[in-house]
């Protein structure tokens, strides 16, 4: 089981977190303006990057936060953790 | 001779030595040519199964089948080998239940034992909404002329009689659907049988070959960039199961699909204890005995996206205590191996063939948990859809569209997998 550094709580079990998927998907700015085709895009499709992912990711089982990651999904390792509200870092994978 | 002695382990047979010998020749190993009609990405049971029926269905045998590891280790390695079709809808029903009537001729098909045994699942249900929704699936599966029963906590008990149907756990069982004709294969027969076939129709199986783009004539691919070269063709089919995503990046295509990690696990060789196959949502584990005697249990993907082939412990874990719970006589069982797949996983839970915006380029993805019980349905429909430029109609409701349109084909409850 890895550790995962909670922004809040520091570097806590696996067990503790939730996923939450893609980070960084912001709500339309004027959804009644949107086609069927770019509700589809905003409902259904993420990204699925075999690689770096910015991702959320809730401590459900600690201080129940929200906070965002960039992880490696081919090895699974974080390569940042970061509050929400901040941009998404530059990191090597 | 006592009965101790006659049932001394030295004189029974060892397990497994009823399975058949394993062939001296599957399978040639070509140089890949600079040109095909067809090029299939992906040398797992779907990919080969669609050369199979591209020959066999259609006479296309100008065929290559792309993979980038070996024939077949993928998730077709990696799959619990459960075979059902009991879906909800009826375009589930529909393809599903004719892959079920292919495995049921498909070892004549293949001259090829694939060791497919009709023992039945049961889909255990504990709760009253487990109940509404399982006997719901049941007359749905009726009407869809799939075999179908709901069977209260005693007859799962006389069916299977290591399932705790006791009313002092935690989740009791208080039913299961069952689906008599469901059942297992051995899935590495099942791969071999089709790319023995596929090979002998003069259909090119390239292993090592892992495509790392692709060129494209306006909305026409003419090719794919490989690593043993570029090769030629004139349609494309993408059957790669969790790399989907990596190969529509290439083409600059989008698809709502997320790569899981899926594991799964055996047992040690244990005497026949189980008859049929088990699978619970609520509890969450599936189980069945393989032929050699292992115990082959998995449950639901690991949370997070992932291309890893392995997942985390814990995941492991849960799915055992859901195996002891309702399978208290597995509590001395040892765990023999873990492993994982990637899962490309759609929001309805089903999966997405046909077309692309490339024209000549046909799409069979997300699959999911599920894949493995479609394989000869998939192969059929797939090698239709290419030969006749058109949708099979049992594909036709799972085209990549119906996010847009809204016409979703929601099998979260019949997938039986978490996800």
């Amino acid at each position: 089981m890895q550790l995962i550094r909670c922004p809040w709580c520091g570097p806590r079990e696996e067990v503790e977190f939730h996923y939450g998927g893609q980070a960084h998907v912001a709500y339309p700015d004027d959804p009644a303006a949107l086609t069927d085709e770019q509700w589809a895009r905003y409902v259904f499709f993420r990204d699925n990057p075999k690689g770096a992912f910015a991702e959320r990711w809730s401590h459900s089982a600690g201080c129940r936060r929200w906070f965002n990651a960039v992880r490696d999904t081919r090895t699974y390792r974080f390569l940042a953790v970061y509050k929400p509200g901040e941009a998404r870092p530059e990191v090597a994978s | 001779m006592s009965e101790l002695a006659s049932g001394s382990s030295a004189q029974r047979t060892p397990p497994g030595a009823h399975l058949p010998e394993h062939p001296d020749f599957l399978w040639r190993t070509p140089e890949p040519r600079r040109t095909y009609d067809v090029v299939i990405v992906g040398g797992g049971g779907h990919g080969l199964a669609t050369a199979h029926y591209l020959a066999k269905n259609h006479g296309i045998t100008n065929v290559a089948v792309l993979e980038k590891g070996w024939l077949a280790g993928g998730n077709m390695a990696r799959n619990t080998t459960i075979i059902r079709s009991n879906y909800l809808w009826d375009e589930s029903a529909a393809i599903y239940e004719h892959a079920l009537k292919l495995w049921e001729g498909l070892e004549d098909d293949l001259g090829y034992p694939i060791l497919f045994s009709q023992r039945g699942v049961l889909n255990l249900a504990h709760s009253e909404q487990d109940v509404r929704d399982s006997v719901r699936r049941v007359e749905a599966n009726r009407l869809n002329g799939v075999d179908a029963e709901w069977l209260g906590p005693d007859e799962v008990a006389k069916l299977c009689p290591i399932v705790n149907v006791s009313a002092d756990i935690r989740y009791p069982v208080q039913g299961a659907t069952y689906q008599p004709r469901a059942g297992i294969a051995k899935h590495d027969y099942v791969a071999w049988g089709f790319a023995r076939r596929a090979d002998a129709a003069g259909i090119d199986l390239i292993q090592d070959c892992e495509v790392t783009g692709f060129t494209t004539d306006g909305d026409r691919v003419t090719g794919v960039r490989t690593t043993r070269g570029d090769i030629a063709c004139g349609r494309v089919a993408l059957c790669a199961a969790g790399h989907t995503s990596v190969l529509l990046d290439m083409l600059g295509v989008a698809a709502p699909l997320q790569s899981h990690p899926l594991q799964a696990l055996v047992s040690e060789l244990l005497e026949p204890v189980h008859p049929t196959v088990v699978m619970s949502n609520a509890v969450h584990v599936y189980v069945s005995q393989a032929h050699k005697g292992e115990l082959v249990m998995g449950a639901g993907v690991d949370s997070y996206n992932g291309y890893g082939q392995r997942g985390a412990f814990h995941v492991i874990e849960r799915q055992m205590a859901a195996a002891v719970e309702l399978f208290p006589v597995f509590a001395r069982a040892h765990l023999l191996r873990t492993w994982g797949g990637i899962v490309d996983v759609t929001p309805d839970a089903s999966p997405i063939v046909g077309r692309t915006p490339y024209e000549n380029v046909y799409l069979n993805c997300g699959w999911g948990t599920g894949g493995f019980k479609a394989t000869p349905g998939i192969g059929w429909c797939m090698a239709d859809t290419i030969a006749h430029d058109e949708p099979h109609p049992h594909v036709a409701p799972f085209s990549l569209d119906r996010f847009t349109t809204g016409a979703l084909v929601d099998e979260h409850g019949a997938a039986a997998v978490a996800h």
